[in-house]
């Protein structure tokens, strides 16, 4: 079966809130034009197309069938869709490519959270019988998680600040974050609280954005640029969605992906941790040492584009290898309440 | 499902103050969720209607309540049922101070996972204790019972602490079951109502701005000079924004129609009438309108109409500033002439 490498990458400035419309699609556009640019590729050029999005952040039924228009989708294309981070759509079309049956594909995630309220729309994706009737937001069952690591010394609220410290200093050389800049851990930690135990700095804000992804065999990869990207290891898990059943200071599901691959040697991981007890989470799941840089991009809590941002950190972790100042990177995705399901991929220098 | 019922609106205004941003309005969407409970989830809701917790106990001996239908170790079907306390323990919590709509008090409360005595897992819910200063891990809490049960998990409208008094329940929207005279609970419903802030794109806007001063505005791809009406934000064909602005004629034919002959809820017109796709002359795409003015069975594939405006004193940011379409009485078109248009 043929590798598959990343060959180019774009996302839509994260930002607080678009004027464009509810679905999304002005900000792909752009990000379409800019990889296939940088990659040579025609939308002619393209054998399968995947995306990653939600009808409830849009509030309207097959609200992904209007992206379809910013491909240009005729003659028609081959096109599917989940109804997950994009970096689920990215795994159906690294099998795509695996199985022989394209030699190049595009995954895009893209949302517009600032039409509803996020935090509300997000309890729709728990349980529909005795969870979601009860609307629990996604901030206040993060803090829940939050509260048990505290309470249990895994982590105190100084560790948590520092996270969010080190998150937005990184973020200053990302010209796509939404948050960044210089501040001091003593000043997060008089912050008041949001959802106690969190302040905002703990919580990743609310965030539009897209981002697109172009994945080739790595025969052809090798044509189309200098480093290519190889995913030398993908695997996805996923915890029970009972949450009252699950140990919330730990993610098995994590390190049972992370248990799969061959973790040597990664010099940085982006790891999508939309609450920063939940990097701490899952550097401890992944088993990451002082060596491993977590995040150079800043991470999701300096933008959380939904839908897209588990796609943007395999994305981030290539670009790394796509321009030489790394060998080996570490990607991971999450997806669903309090780190439910996850995803993890290695990148690496084509051998 | 006969009761899911589905409602959305919109109404577009314009901002005066900001008139080149595009056209957004609050967009409200409800829907039931309609759902049948099986005889696991089933047991624990007519449970709860009688103001009793029943857990399911998993194959390595651990209680759950709520109950699983499958066990999350060996995912082995579970059925056997284990009455629990309706009084536990928190075992982490966190505060809300601005609570959200449709949550369990509207006035600030604690999430809480609870134990339940009798259980091994915890329960999500709300637990009503004033300030956060009152609520800490361990704290015995109870259910406090809706004032009418009627097999939901929203029968425990929330929690309170064990040895304090029930408080007064804030408004929550209300949970419903379905069941026959003396059966049990068989589908729980659940009231969903979000809200969104819709946004038109700025080709939408501009033609729905168009329309409120009585013009038709698309506009034309770059690449393949299709002239789009609605204009769109990228040409379906070349992906490229359609940029270049064509004010259309009211005028143009019938590409295809239906004649509608079947009542349904909200119809303004009495059936039989005609929806049909009408390209107005110079566009490249159809769009759907009313053909009026004539019988019926007089209408063509081909049929030359014009737009019949509403009074000017009617007209908003909408299509419906157009009322209908009417034959004019010219020579049909000649098939050949939209073919490619079907």
């Amino acid at each position: 079966m043929p590798d598959v490498a990343v060959v180019g990458f774009a996302q839509a400035p994260n930002v607080r809130s678009t004027p464009g419309t509810t679905n999304g699609v002005e900000m792909l556009v752009p990000i379409f034009a800019e990889v296939l640019e940088r990659t040579g590729l025609s939308k002619e050029d393209i054998g399968f197309w995947c995306s990653g999005s939600s009808d409830y952040l849009a509030g309207r039924a097959f609200s992904f069938i209007a992206a379809v228009d910013a491909i240009g989708a005729f003659p028609p294309i081959h096109e599917s869709h989940v109804e997950m981070d994009a970096a689920w759509a990215l795994y159906e079309a690294w099998l795509k490519i695996r199985m022989g049956e394209v030699e190049t594909a595009l995954v895009y995630g893209f949302g517009k959270s600032s039409a509803g309220q996020l935090r509300r729309v997000l309890a729709l994706q728990m349980d529909p019988y005795v969870v979601a009737p009860l609307w629990p937001d996604s901030v206040s069952v993060a803090g829940i998680q939050a509260r048990l690591g505290l309470e249990a010394g895994l982590w105190s609220e100084k560790d948590l600040a520092e996270v969010a410290a080190r998150s937005r200093a990184d973020a200053t050389g990302n010209p796509a974050a939404q948050v960044s800049g210089t501040v001091e851990v003593a000043d997060l930690l008089d912050a008041p609280y949001f959802a106690d135990p969190l302040r905002a700095h703990d919580i990743a804000p609310v965030t539009d954005g897209a981002a697109v992804l172009v994945l080739a065999s790595a025969e052809r990869a090798a044509d189309l640029v200098d480093s290519p990207a190889v995913i030398t290891g993908i695997e996805h898990r996923v915890d029970s969605p009972a949450l009252g059943v699950r140990d919330l200071t730990r993610s098995p599901s994590t390190a049972a992906a992370g248990r799969a691959l061959d973790l040597d040697g990664v010099e940085l991981a982006e790891l999508h941790a939309p609450f920063t007890h939940q990097e701490l989470i899952l550097r401890d799941a992944l088993g990451l040492g002082e060596q491993v840089r977590i995040n150079p991009s800043g991470g999701v809590l300096t933008g959380n584009p939904m839908f897209s941002a588990g796609l943007a950190r395999i994305g981030e972790a290539a670009n790394h290898i796509l321009d030489g100042s790394a060998r080996k990177t570490l990607a991971h995705a999450t997806s669903g309440p309090v780190l439910q399901q996850n995803l993890v991929a290695t990148l690496e220098v084509l051998s | 499902m006969a009761d899911l019922a589905v409602k959305s609106r919109t109404c577009f205004t314009q901002t005066v103050s900001a008139p080149e941003l595009p056209l957004s309005a609050p967009l409200n969407v409800g829907f039931d969720y309609t759902r049948s409970v099986g005889p696991v989830l089933g047991r624990f809701v007519n449970a709860l209607r009688e103001r009793r917790v029943e857990g399911v106990r998993g194959s390595d001996g651990r209680v759950h309540v709520p109950p699983l239908e499958y066990d999350p170790v060996t995912a082995e079907a579970l059925s056997e049922f284990v009455p629990v306390a309706s009084e536990g323990e928190i075992v982490s919590w966190s505060w809300i101070a601005e609570p959200l709509d449709g949550q369990p008090l509207s006035r600030p409360f604690a999430w809480a996972l609870v134990k339940l005595d009798g259980a091994d897992t915890a329960i999500l819910h709300a637990v009503d204790a004033g300030s956060p200063s009152n609520v800490h891990t361990g704290q015995r809490v109870r259910v406090r019972w809706a004032e009418e049960t009627v097999g939901h998990i929203r029968d425990i409208a929330y929690f309170v602490p064990a040895d304090g008094p029930d408080t007064e329940p804030t408004e929550a929207p209300p949970p419903v079951a379905k069941r026959e005279e003396n059966a049990p609970v068989s589908v729980v419903i659940t009231p969903i109502h979000l809200r969104y802030e819709h946004s038109a794109s700025p080709e939408e806007s501009r033609y729905l701005r168009g329309l409120a001063e009585g013009k038709l505005i698309g506009q034309r791809c770059p690449s393949c000079e299709k002239v789009y009406i609605p204009p769109r934000g990228a040409c379906p064909t070349d992906g490229v924004p359609t940029t270049d602005e064509v004010e259309l004629p009211d005028t143009g034919i019938v590409t295809t129609f239906c004649i509608v002959n079947v009542p349904f809820l909200g119809q303004k017109i009495k059936p039989p009438y005609v929806a049909a796709y009408i390209l107005l002359d110079g566009a490249d795409i159809a769009f759907l309108h009313l053909v009026l003015g004539c019988d019926a069975a007089d209408v063509r594939m081909g049929m030359r109409v014009r737009a019949a405006w509403k009074p000017r004193d009617e007209w908003w940011t909408s299509l419906e500033n157009i009322g209908h379409f009417a034959p004019t009485g010219e020579p049909d078109a000649p098939y050949e002439s939209f073919a490619h248009h079907l």
